[in-house]
């Protein structure tokens, strides 16, 4: 019982490790501001489906974003994570479990001449993890509308707890900043370059999660400890991305990320996409994503010895390891040319496969292999959603 | 903090003078911006889905931010 109770929120930190990231992210592109013009009002109401690796994650996630007068726009966002979960993490240790994670944002932008300022707020709530954002933000078109540059700055205070111990309560600080340039190259290419640094300093590692280490009086022949984290990390992202408008009705994306760490943690994606509208109102997409990562210095699958370096981790997201993603959306205008107070309305489904490869993180079920020896864990997940978009 | 903050409020006021120094001729005229402008050409045409794939892939990899979704556009509104 307490191994489960210990459990209990171990692999929701896992998932719940960055809301205050998600969070930020989430109305940063709840708000696709284009500088100069305030968004569209819009109402979305999607329902989201992840299942894989023993984990099911659903949930809804509803946007509503309306202008105010010529100058204001408000939006808010509901969002959730229902989480049943049976990961790797949870089998090799403790208990299968299920919980919920609550996010509300509230944002507003208010636009002057060719700037757009941004203001939000994002709280995220769980048993045993607390995140709130506060992030400002602004957008300016300039060269005759050729090159918008946009801004950012978010700070986070989230609070840990540990469902074991009711006064256990950690911080962690986090800030964001953020820098964007988008580009009109020519008639019909379109490009946008993105830099962020985010800075975490406090309690970083997971209350419940342990290392395993070489102990041959342990009829396993390894035990297990608690992982031990750094304080601090900042790490750094730049992205180029573009859109290319093909000969014929159609257009192609392509994406590349690079991504580095004070923990060490180097990270490379690229994603290509193809989009194809149909008559009728209907939008196909189809797209390929790769992504790999080499492991924080701190991490090892198996430790020689209890306690045998400052800093332990065998979180399998700081791993070494890739994923590959290959998905598909589309999507039907049930209103185009208006129909009472709609402006336009469309229903789209997603769906996306992705396989995860890792190349030192090894499957503890198997307890026949010798120690150290166990098979590399690799597992596969299904991505789902639904949703219906109303312009008014 | 303090000076983290200071820094940004700089470089948020050095864009805001950019403008003062936009004497460069847009090379693709607003009445050339037809294809631009099509729905196919956004960066975040469902930005709903947008942010809930970038939670999907956060809460599972290494890597965080710049991931885009900050604004931006063509300027063809």
């Amino acid at each position: 019982m307490v191994q489960k109770a210990a459990m209990v929120g171990a692999v929701a930190v896992i998932n719940i490790r960055k809301p205050l990231l998600a969070g930020f992210c989430l109305l940063c592109s709840v708000l696709p501001t284009v500088a100069g013009v305030l968004p569209d009002d819009r109402a979305d109401a999607l329902y989201h489906s992840y299942d894989g690796g023993g984990v099911e994650i659903t949930g809804p996630s509803v946007l509503v974003l309306k202008n105010v007068g010529q100058s204001f726009a408000v939006s808010g966002n509901y969002y959730v994570d229902s989480i049943s979960s049976a990961s790797i993490d949870v089998v090799t240790t403790a208990s299968p479990y299920s919980e919920k994670r609550t996010e509300y944002s509230l944002g507003a932008d208010y636009i002057h001449g060719n700037s757009i300022m941004s203001a939000s707020y994002t709280n995220s709530d769980e048993d045993d993890y607390s995140a709130n954002t506060a992030s400002f933000g602004i957008s300016m078109d300039m060269f005759g509308n050729m090159t918008t540059v946009t801004m950012g700055y978010a700070r986070g205070w989230d609070v840990v707890g540990n469902n074991n111990d009711p006064d256990f309560s950690e911080d962690v600080d986090r800030q964001n900043y953020t820098v964007g340039l988008t580009q009109v190259i020519s008639k019909k290419i379109l490009m946008e370059l993105n830099y962020e640094a985010i800075t975490d300093e406090g309690y970083l590692n997971n209350p419940y999660r342990s290392v395993r280490y070489l102990d041959p009086t342990s009829s396993l022949g390894y035990s297990y400890e608690p992982e031990v984290y750094p304080n601090t990390r900042t790490s750094n992202a730049v992205s180029v991305r573009g859109l290319y408008y093909l000969p014929y009705r159609a257009s192609t994306y392509a994406e590349y990320r690079f991504f580095t760490d004070t923990w060490g943690i180097r990270a490379h994606n690229v994603k290509l996409a193809y989009i194809h509208p149909l008559s009728g109102g209907w939008l196909l997409e189809g797209h390929y994503r790769y992504y790999t990562q080499n492991a924080a210095d701190f991490y090892s699958d198996l430790f020689p010895r209890s306690d045998s370096q400052n800093f332990l981790s065998r979180d399998k997201e700081l791993s070494t390891f890739h994923n590959n993603t290959l998905g598909f959306s589309v999507s039907w205008d049930f209103v185009k040319n208006g129909w009472n107070w709609i402006d336009r309305g469309s229903i789209n489904l997603s769906y996306d496969h992705i396989w995860f490869n890792y190349d030192d993180f090894r499957d503890l079920r198997d307890t026949s292999a010798p120690v150290g020896d166990e098979p590399l864990y690799k597992f596969s997940a299904d991505v789902a959603q639904l949703f219906v978009s109303i312009w008014f | 903090m303090a000076v983290a903050l200071h820094k940004a409020v700089i470089l948020m006021l050095g864009v805001l003078c950019l403008p003062a120094c936009s004497t460069v001729e847009p090379w693709v005229k607003p009445y050339e911006r037809e294809y631009l402008a099509d729905e196919i050409m956004r960066f975040e045409r469902n930005p709903v889905s947008s942010a809930y794939m970038i939670h999907v892939y956060q809460a599972r990899e290494g890597a965080r931010g710049a991931e885009g979704g900050h604004g931006g556009g063509c300027g063809c509104n």
